[in-house]
């Protein structure tokens, strides 16, 4: 798939037909916000439920007996120790410890299935093909749904009844609607829910079916990013990137203890020290205590006035009410309830360290 | 609308005596999507024709609002700082940012009128 020519997900005449604004995003035409906006979307998803079209993720399947043990190469997690049907938070990283890319790792029995994000698809596939060879099948002819709130299950649960039963973080294969789809209880937005892979010629009908419920409305990518910020989840590419570590990211959780003792992927030792001396500087929640956002790129400090490091992910969170955001600082600024000061347009806005996600989770555990 | 004049940075101005009060379009306020914060200019501040004064801010981003004429800025809209989603719901209305005393009246006349602004906009 070249990088240069737009593409369109199985579901964009569908957007175009609800009203959406579609906007360029890693090399796709998505649908960035719908009639109602970014507000009534993000609300809606907290109340009810709402429907995204992540169809512009890479969606990769490999194959081998072998295939946990040779991915954990390229990964810090624990992979060998995911059971079945069980998907797994795990990290691709270079040599000096930084993150290349975060995705979702699925035990699917014979094969992993691996989600990773739009704007690196390529690299990774390179970055999985150069140590995994032929095993590693880009799915070009599956569309991804997301289904995300309260309602999700009750909604999905209409058309496989099935998928009621699984917990947090595990998946399962469900025909709906006569297709046989893999539906994972995970998301990106805070709120109990679930992804489905569907068919490419099978995703508008879906779409159209779960639209057709009450509670059921589109979400754009305005309020996925609200949402998952709100959620405290990290965006590739603002929030983390390959002059992180995991361990400056407060992602240490995604770096098991037998992934720190025994290493065996790219940046282990680095990952290793940091995890058991610590590091200088931490990613952390922050709210302002104005009403004006402090938007990615705002610098944090003192109040002194002295840069204790910047805004990666900030704006205004409909359920908060209020700005939101989430920045490096100095490790020493890092506990909760530090005072700290946003530089909003040249003047300091006070804002505070607060613990991360905003929102207390819906996950079904 | 017909008493109202349009700026090429989608500010609109209602001129009574010598105190215009200004606002964003519908237009504008569409574009920006749900606004979540308003910061309006100071009471006393003077402001050439075209300097930014005042900053609004929607869920997607930052802009800036600039004065349409020159003067004395003589009153900021108090409701938008704690209901901004005025801009939004009452654009013309409610929603205004600030009164303007104008020290070129003149200025007015290269501002839009309703129908150049409808052709601009589109």
């Amino acid at each position: 798939m070249s990088s240069d020519a737009i593409n369109k997900t199985p579901l964009h005449g569908l957007h175009v037909e609800l009203g959406a604004r579609m906007v360029p995003f890693a090399g796709y035409e998505m649908p960035v916000q719908f009639p109602a906006g970014v507000k009534t979307e993000h609300l809606h998803t907290r109340a009810k439920a709402g429907l995204f079209d992540v169809s512009h993720m890479g969606q990769v399947r490999i194959s081998g007996t072998d295939a946990a043990e040779r991915f954990e190469a390229l990964v810090t997690g624990n992979i060998t120790g995911l059971a079945e049907s069980a998907l797994r938070y795990t990290l691709f990283t270079n040599v000096t410890g930084g993150i290349l890319d975060d995705l979702m790792v699925t035990n699917a029995g014979d094969h992993l299935f691996v989600v990773v994000n739009a704007a690196c698809k390529e690299t990774d596939l390179a970055l999985m093909r150069a140590g995994l060879g032929d095993t590693v099948e880009a799915l070009e002819d599956l569309a991804l749904i997301a289904l995300q709130g309260p309602s999700a299950v009750a909604v999905l649960a209409e058309l496989a009844p099935g998928v009621a039963g699984l917990k947090f973080m595990t998946s399962g294969t469900f025909a709906i609607e006569g297709t046989d789809c893999l539906v994972s209880r995970c998301g990106y937005t805070g709120e109990d829910g679930f992804e489905i892979s569907v068919p490419n010629d099978k995703a508008e009908a879906l779409a159209r079916r779960l639209l057709a419920h009450g509670d059921v409305e589109a979400i754009g990518l305005g309020a996925r990013d609200s949402l998952r910020l709100e959620a405290g989840l990290c965006l590739y590419g603002h929030d983390i990137d390959t002059t992180t570590t995991p361990i400056e990211a407060g992602l240490s959780w995604a770096v098991p203890k037998r992934r720190r003792e025994d290493g065996g992927f790219p940046g282990a030792e680095i990952i290793r020290r940091q995890a058991a001396d610590g590091t200088t500087r931490r990613r952390v929640g922050i709210r302002p205590e104005g009403r004006a956002p402090a938007r990615e790129g705002t610098q944090i400090a003192d109040g002194e006035g002295r840069i204790l490091g910047a805004i990666t992910s900030g704006g205004f969170g409909p359920s908060i009410d209020g700005p939101v955001a989430m920045g490096y600082v100095e490790t020493e600024f890092a506990e909760e309830g530090t005072q700290l000061n946003v530089i909003v347009r040249d003047k300091p806005m006070p804002a505070r360290v607060e613990a991360l996600p905003f929102v207390p989770p819906g996950y079904k555990r | 609308m017909s008493d109202m004049k349009f700026s090429e940075d989608h500010e609109w101005i209602r001129v009574e005596g010598d105190i215009g009060t200004v606002g964003i379009t519908d237009h504008a306020q569409e574009q920006l999507g749900d606004v979540v914060f308003v910061e309006v200019p100071e009471v006393g501040m003077t402001a050439a024709k075209d300097e930014q004064v005042a900053v609004v801010e929607s869920v997607k981003a930052a802009s800036e609002i600039f004065a349409p004429v020159s003067g004395e800025i003589v009153e900021g809209n108090a409701v938008l700082a704690d209901a901004p989603e005025t801009v939004n719901s009452d654009p013309y209305g409610a929603g205004w940012f600030f009164k303007i005393k104008l020290s070129d009246p003149s200025e007015l006349e290269k501002l839009m009128d309703e129908d150049a602004y409808k052709a601009f906009a589109s």
